[in-house]
């Protein structure tokens, strides 16, 4: 397998953690609330993930618990930004900052330990062509993730309810008028991004790299908040963005494989170097920014 | 409705004026909240509570020697908070110190890995300030991206702490290795001229306390009396009032960006040149990220981050001690601080809110 065929068979599942707390966070936002305690969220997820699968739980009920008790984290993000209109930035670092502690704490005595990751589904036909084939080869969590991206782009094109998402961060003066329950919707959001970022620390822990080390989710929560400015705040654009780092990620392992003589911590930071050199280029558009942004975003909402 | 506990909902309500009392009471409320919590997991977790109270919150007060220690840890958490504090009252969200602290000790370390045979009292000054300098640059890489870029400061400087932390590696792993360390990822020894002297003696505590104390006198006189200082605040309370007022954004985020990364970095030398004595990996156990919760359980307020500073730096420690006493995990650290921000967040509302029960039919009317 050349490099080329290994980027193309893996990109998908490396883009899978980034593209579902990319997508949790992208509806938080979109209903005003900007929750930077996703890092937090993930490794919680990650950590209830690896204990329940490692215990014979099983990968099910392992993505479950962790979605729940992520959710429950961001529900206390929630009550203290929403109900307690705490500074929306403090409270998400507080989140954070408690969020990869009770990771630490939980999994102090399964450190280094491994569990068994899921096995491939391949589409038929499709996953025998050349070079592109490897793509058409994934786990169950990633073809689900795929409809997930497709079902939240639906839900926000086509529907109702993401039509009032929407007012809500953008006015919620006048959904408030017009009788919508904005601080019920916002914590929907967040409890929903909650469970989305749980489930992309599940799978980062158990499917993607089977094997628990406190600090596994390295930045990736960071990247994801990144990943909504990058695709400024549209479900498509989130879903390339993804997989531009699910590519870059795995570039630097196929680079170290490859034995190009480049030092492994600047193959490490490469997704932050890349993260910050994005974020200049999107963001210095600043037309683009005000055009998709949300225009309520962090900010309290008091009747 | 018909339940009886949904009768009367609690709302907040806007006070006339914010409450200085809740302002002031604050702090030691959510301590006393995160405390509570936090004893409770430990039980559930199945360790003697009044243990770890001994070890974690009195011990570290109990005897000169731990209360030393206790003091050395403040430093460094003094430092970064108060420049941090300045940029967050300016709603200027510098969240990569972390990053600015490791820049710091790394500048400060060229001096004696490159001249190691140098010796004068130029030394440790020198490294000090080339620590101060190498967090600034380091910090304005962000403020650039900010002002210039339109780039969120936030995302940007926590990219670059990440970044900063594989830098520190690097050399570690690599042309900083101490070739006589058993491959351990650490420099060489620094010589003594390269130390901080000691402040206090007989305990390890140096004289970047001193600093820290000036430099915290210096932010409440930057803050409470200086006309830049109260252009930043206005920037942050009302930043639409700053821009009538022909206040430039731009500006508050550069002198933001250069003080916060002054002080991690002033820091992160003090570290290197004053306890560790060379460059390490872990030459820092959070601190840029303890500093933030540092900040704003001092209420933003040069004179409160004093006595956060101090109640930090006591957890630090407290934390090692119940580890080997009551054997409870250093990350119970972690879970500790971010807990408290949570409950000073809730106890600050009160500030500005008073809860009142309303009935449920008039409560959801808009």
């Amino acid at each position: 397998m050349n490099a080329l065929e290994f980027i193309v068979a893996g990109m998908l599942a490396a883009a899978t953690p980034f593209l579902l707390a990319a997508l949790g966070e992208m509806v938080a936002e979109r209903a005003g609330v900007l929750n930077l305690g996703v890092e937090g969220l993930m490794a919680l997820g990650a950590v209830i993930a690896f204990i329940i699968v490692y215990h014979g739980g099983g990968h099910l009920l392992g993505f479950l618990a962790a979605g729940l008790a992520s959710a429950a984290l961001s529900l206390v993000f929630a009550v203290i930004a929403l109900g307690f209109r705490a500074n929306q930035v403090a409270a998400g670092l507080a989140i954070g900052i408690l969020g990869q502690g009770l990771s630490a704490l939980f999994g102090k005595s399964y450190e280094s330990l491994t569990v068994k990751g899921l096995p491939k589904l391949s589409l038929p036909w499709l996953s025998d062509i050349p070079v592109i084939g490897g793509l058409f080869a994934q786990d169950v969590v990633v073809w689900l993730s795929l409809a997930a991206t497709v079902a939240i782009w639906a839900i926000f094109a086509y529907t109702k309810t993401g039509l009032v998402v929407r007012a809500v961060g953008e006015n919620p003066k006048a959904a408030h008028a017009l009788g919508y329950p904005v601080i019920a919707v916002r914590f929907a959001a967040v409890a929903f991004g909650g469970v989305l970022a749980g489930f992309a620390g599940a799978y980062a822990a158990v499917v993607y790299t089977p094997l628990w080390a406190d600090g596994m989710i390295a930045g990736r929560g960071w990247i994801a908040i990144a990943l909504v400015v990058f695709g400024t705040w549209l479900t498509s654009r989130i879903f390339l963005g993804a997989c531009l780092f699910g590519a870059v990620s795995l570039a630097s392992l196929a680079a170290q494989a490859t034995g190009l003589d480049v030092s492994s911590q600047l193959l490490s930071s490469l997704p932050y170097i890349v993260t910050i050199v994005v974020l200049g280029i999107i963001s210095s558009n600043r037309r683009l920014l005000k055009l998709n942004g949300v225009a309520s975003l962090g900010e309290p909402f008091e009747q | 409705m018909s339940a009886l506990p949904l009768r009367f909902l609690p709302v907040l309500v806007r006070r006339e004026h914010a409450s200085l009392a809740i302002k002031l009471l604050a702090p030691p409320v959510a301590v006393g909240l995160a405390t509570l919590l936090n004893f409770g997991l430990y039980l559930l977790m199945g360790r003697d509570p009044a243990a770890v109270f001994h070890a974690m919150l009195l011990e570290p007060f109990l005897s000169w020697a731990s209360f030393s220690e206790v003091l050395l840890k403040m430093g460094p958490l003094l430092l970064i908070a108060q420049g941090l504090a300045i940029g967050f009252r300016a709603k200027v969200f510098n969240i990569g110190a972390e990053g600015q602290f490791i820049l710091g000790a790394i500048f400060a370390s060229a001096i004696p890995i490159w001249l190691p045979q140098a010796t004068g009292q130029w030394i440790w000054p020198s490294m000090l300030l080339l620590g101060a300098l190498g967090g600034s640059l380091w910090a304005s890489l962000t403020a650039f991206w900010r002002v210039r870029l339109n780039a969120n400061e936030i995302l940007v400087s926590l990219m670059l702490a990440l970044v900063a932390a594989q830098l520190l590696n690097y050399l570690l792993l690599g042309p900083w290795k101490d070739p006589a360390g058993f491959n351990f990822p650490q420099s060489v020894m620094f010589q003594y001229d390269a130390m901080v002297p000691i402040l206090i003696p007989g305990t390890r505590v140096n004289v970047s306390l001193l600093i820290a104390s000036a430099l915290s006198l210096a932010a409440w006189l930057f803050m409470q009396r200086s006309f830049a200082g109260y252009k930043l605040q206005v920037g942050g309370l009302a930043p639409r009032a700053a821009a009538y007022a022909g206040f430039n954004e731009g500006r508050a985020i550069w002198i933001s960006f250069l003080i916060g990364g002054f002080a991690a970095g002033l820091a992160g030398a003090a570290e290197v040149a004053g306890p560790l004595g060379q460059l390490q990996r872990s030459i820092s156990t959070g601190y840029g990220y303890a500093a933030i919760i540092v900040a704003y359980l001092g209420g933003l307020h040069p004179i409160g981050i004093v006595f956060s500073a101090l109640l930090m730096a006591a957890l630090y420690i407290g934390g090692d001690n119940a580890m080997v006493s009551a054997n409870l995990p250093v990350a119970a650290v972690r879970v500790f601080q971010g807990s408290l921000l949570l409950a000073y967040l809730v106890a600050i509302a009160f500030v500005r809110y008073r809860l009142e029960w309303r009935h449920a039919a008039q409560g959801s009317a808009p």
